[in-house]
């Protein structure tokens, strides 16, 4: 044990949030501890700590005097309580109660680049060298205590932070004694990899999930108290000495440049001013509301542009048309050329649109650029990324930017969260004072990254024995990194793009997956080129799950058809193509809690009243996460509205963590899922994006919300996690689709499945509306 | 345009030289230092602004200041806290409601408001009631469980 003192746990909690640290405390200390203040309070916040390496233990755990344990976790929690499961699965290592864990997350100054919030990795992979530490931590004090106590370790057992000899009662010390304010000073094996795939482990190994005790169990989520009685701060509610309010101006014309400013027009507004470096223009002001009103007087002349958009009503004709930039066959399998040919074939072709974030806040961070460097709070997933990227757009060492991800409105991927971390930061350069920057609705919706549009084109071969013999998939549309996943570099920034850092688009796309045994097989994609390569309203960026809800509702769309063509239910034709038994076992899961009646899509038809009723099967696995879901929908014929009233659901994520959040977490993937499906689809015209509001860019209102939701969770306890957070996302819009099918005898290949679309495919069906 | 200004915040008086055109939302949290209500849009479609005037749930993102003048202005501190909270907030706690929260203060305020009117709402007047706000997050399913689990116990 290092003699190095570490503050005590009560002064190094404030230490931290004087630091502008963003903590994350267990309910009863968080009420103890007012946190209102967490990131807002206290002097300017110095630079970073000294860096330290990801193979040390201490860069992990800290144990205080009065036995609480400090975690330190370099992902943010967007809302769907991975910090809570975290703490769970650092208490359950080291046997110490989840109350007394907290967490100092996502802070480039205190934890380490695990890549963010990305693929549903948080517990998956982000908790990994967290709970070898833990379980070293453990390791270490026993062997500290069975020398204090002369006991074999053996014969100690570990009891809420306690070690106790098994035969000798009055044999006992806390683990709060043992480390005595200081630190462990013990290696770590680190596998040199940052990001998602960072790995440290002890010499201990962890608990075998059969020892587990806490982990397994639905511990209330740490958030939750202060979120209902109004004690959580967001990044939005942040304030700091001197603060100015600012607010980036964007073009009426996409793409279009500020020319000039008349400053008259905003002169009747005390201390707001227009501020440019390059072609980034913005306003501040020592308000909010001074600087909202600013935004809306001032007059920017902007430069004469060509209109970069073919309009919103001519998208899927454009993607058809527009030439191919990048082509790859990334799944082939035998000869599907030849199994097509002469085969009874059933091809269709489906569509989706660009959909927004629309987070529920547009974008806000907070920025401090002092001469030491920059402090920047926002709420972005991936804050190392966000950190490298500012850094490389001001010339900085990456050490000289700060970046802190505390809670905003909710994240779905990569949101305007990032772009407005580095408005934030040109804006305090420029002023020398803090800056707070928040846009207006319709920059959240216009100008958000946005969820790439395709069509998808599929055909299959079935055989005489009714299973499938060749199956080809492929997708056209806008790559879905048009600016990447995270903001690591200033390209990939609105801001960086428009002080002159030329956008360089990735092509990427991707097929979806499946367990279908099919001996002919071929899928891939196309992309097409951008519309407008820097500083697009439309550039593309991950959206929750991203491609998943597209190339699924596709892919699985479309095995209902082939069902259809083959005469066979839709659960038994999928069962016929499986060679996994666990892919297996979460269909019938599904199938058999739904009391699923077989036969072919439309057989469940049935009316309540007016309305048309049927049943919808979708399967998905999402890496090693399966999902199987049960759509039942009512049509109203008359009015074309869809209501998808009850969802049974089967998930499969390996081990569970947390039974009751992870359930709330599928609810709250299926209800978004069903939103996108039915409602959301990004407008635009020529010059720029027309959905700008909720007005424009309906989501799922609660008279949509279903009525039930019947979640399965099917437990294995021997299967590490593999991530919730997006898997049950890209099974909802294909069941939707095919319960409307089964109720109608109407196939909807076009999202969202909106009542005008709905009333126009019944009508082109024959169907009385 | 500024002019010496009394609010009353949940239940305590507050005077201040403002904006009376300002609207509530920028004067609460900007005068008062208050960071509920939320601002989410400002045209007054998400909910996220809602506090009670005298009762009756209000966008305070576009209401102007004076309009709240001699008015009760309710926001979710006034609400219920830890130590003497409102039905609501158990229920949001007990049904884990909360995953981003940003939207809580539309969603909690409007309920109140209705349970105070009917206390055995139906499941359709529930929805009706909150119609119009905004969760993005879908956790629309627990806010539902939460307002009848609250109206259970403000019946028992």
């Amino acid at each position: 044990m290092k003699t190095m003192e570490l503050p005590d746990p009560v002064s190094r909690r404030q230490m931290l949030q004087a630091l502008g640290a963003f903590i994350v405390l267990a309910p009863a200390v968080a009420e103890a501890a007012a946190t209102s203040t967490a990131a807002g309070a206290g002097a300017a916040a110095p630079m970073p700590m000294p860096p330290r390496h990801p193979g040390e233990l201490d860069a992990w755990l800290a144990i205080g005097r009065d036995g609480r344990v400090t975690a330190y976790y370099g992902k943010p929690d967007i809302g769907i309580g991975v910090n809570t499961a975290i703490a769970q699965i650092v208490a359950e290592e080291l046997d110490v109660p989840v109350s007394v864990i907290d967490l100092v997350v996502a802070d480039t100054a205190l934890t380490f680049d695990q890549g963010g919030v990305s693929g549903s990795t948080g517990i998956q992979r982000g908790a990994v060298p967290l709970r070898n530490a833990a379980a070293e931590a453990r390791a270490v004090l026993l062997a500290q205590a069975a020398a204090r106590l002369a006991t074999p370790i053996e014969r100690l057992q570990v009891r809420d932070g306690v070690i106790a000899s098994l035969d000798d009662a009055g044999r006992h010390i806390s683990y709060a004694e043992l480390v005595n304010g200081g630190a462990f000073d013990r290696k770590l094996d680190w596998n040199g990899v940052y990001g998602n795939g960072l790995v440290a482990t002890g010499k201990a190994k962890p608990k075998s999930p059969g020892q587990y005790k806490l982990v397994g169990t639905s511990v209330p989520r740490f958030d939750v108290p202060a979120k209902s009685f109004a004690q959580f701060d967001y990044v939005t509610d942040l304030r700091r000495p001197g603060m100015l309010y600012g607010r980036a101006l964007r073009p009426a014309v996409a793409g279009a440049t500020p020319v000039s400013v008349d400053d008259a027009s905003i002169a009747h507004i005390a201390g707001a001013r227009v501020l440019r470096k390059g072609d980034f223009i913005a306003v501040v002001a020592n308000s909010e509301w001074d600087v909202v009103q600013a935004s809306r007087a001032v007059k920017v002349t902007w430069s004469q542009v060509p209109e970069p958009f073919v309009p919103h009503t001519e998208l899927y004709d454009y993607l058809r048309k527009a030439p191919v930039v990048r082509r790859v066959v990334d799944k082939s399998a035998g000869d599907v050329d030849a199994a097509l040919a002469g085969a009874h074939v059933v091809s269709a072709e489906y569509e989706w649109p660009y959909q927004s974030h629309a987070s529920m806040t547009p974008a806000c961070a907070v920025a401090e650029v002092t001469a030491e460097g920059v402090t920047v709070w926002h709420s972005s997933q991936k804050p190392h990324a966000t950190s490298q990227g500012i850094a490389k757009m001001l010339g900085l060492p990456v050490e000289k930017v700060r970046s802190i991800s505390t809670t905003g409105p909710g994240s779905y991927g990569r949101n305007d969260a990032g772009d407005a971390a580095a408005d934030a930061v040109i804006l305090s350069q420029l002023t020398g004072r803090p800056v707070r920057l928040q846009g207006a609705r319709s920059d959240g919706h216009g100008w958000d990254p946005k969820g790439a549009a395709s069509v998808h084109f599929v055909s299959a071969a079935l055989g005489s024995d009714g299973k499938l013999t060749a199956y080809r998939y492929f997708s056209k549309g806008f790559s879905r990194v048009e600016v990447s996943t995270s903001e690591s570099k200033p390209n990939d920034l609105l801001a960086g793009m428009l002080v002159g850092f030329d956008n360089v688009s990735a092509q990427e796309f991707g097929t979806p997956e499946d367990g279908y045994a099919i001996p002919n097989r071929q899928m891939g994609w196309e992309t097409v080129p951008t519309m407008l390569r820097n500083a697009s309203p439309l550039r593309t960026s991950h959206l929750r799950d991203p491609l998943g809800p597209q190339v699924h509702f596709a892919s699985e769309s479309f095995i209902d058809e082939c069902a259809l063509a083959a005469g066979a239910d839709p659960i038994e034709f999928r069962l016929r193509h499986f060679t996994d038994a666990r892919h297996v076992a979460v269909v019938k899961a599904a199938a058999e809690k739904a009391k699923w009646h077989a036969g072919p899509p439309g057989a469940r038809r049935s009316r309540r009243g007016k309305l048309l009723v049927g049943r919808g099967f979708a399967y998905t696995p999402r890496g090693e996460t399966l999902v199987a879901m049960v759509a039942e929908v009512e049509v109203d014929p008359a009015t074309g509205r869809v209501w998808a009233r009850h969802f049974v659901v089967a998930h499969d994520c390996g081990l569970v963590v947390n039974p009751e959040n992870l359930r709330q977490c599928i609810e709250g993937n299926i209800v978004q899922s069903t939103s996108r499906a039915m409602f959301e689809e990004v407008t635009f015209d020529k010059r720029n994006v027309t959905s700008v509001d909720w007005a424009t860019y309906p989501i799922l209102d609660i008279k949509d919300c279903p009525e039930s939701i019947d979640i399965v969770l099917i437990d294995r306890k021997e299967a590490p996690p593999s991530g919730a957070g997006e898997p049950s996302t890209r099974t909802t819009a294909a069941a939707i689709a095919n319960a409307i099918f089964d109720a109608t005898g109407v196939r909807m290949r076009r999202a969202p499945f909106t009542p005008e679309r709905v009333k126009a495919a019944l009508r082109g069906a024959g169907i009385k509306t | 345009m500024t002019e010496q200004i009394t609010l009353n915040v949940n239940g305590h008086e507050h005077s201040f030289a403002g904006d009376p055109d300002k609207p509530l939302l920028y004067t609460l949290r900007d005068e008062l230092g208050l960071n509920n209500p939320r601002f989410g849009c400002g045209l007054a479609q998400c909910g996220a602004c809602t506090v009670h005037l005298d009762g009756q749930p209000t966008r305070s993102c576009v209401l102007p200041t004076s309009a709240a003048k001699g008015k009760a202005i309710t926001t979710v501190n006034g609400l219920g806290t830890p130590e003497h909270p409102h039905p609501l907030q158990t229920a949001y706690v007990e049904e884990q409601v909360p995953q981003c929260g940003y939207c809580s203060n539309g969603f909690l305020m409007t309920a109140a408001a209705l349970l105070k009117v009917n206390k055995h709402p139906t499941d359709a007047q529930i929805r009706e009631a909150l119609s119009g706000l905004k969760c993005r997050c879908g956790t629309h399913m627990s806010i539902l469980r939460a307002v009848k689990r609250a109206a259970a116990a403000m019946k028992a």
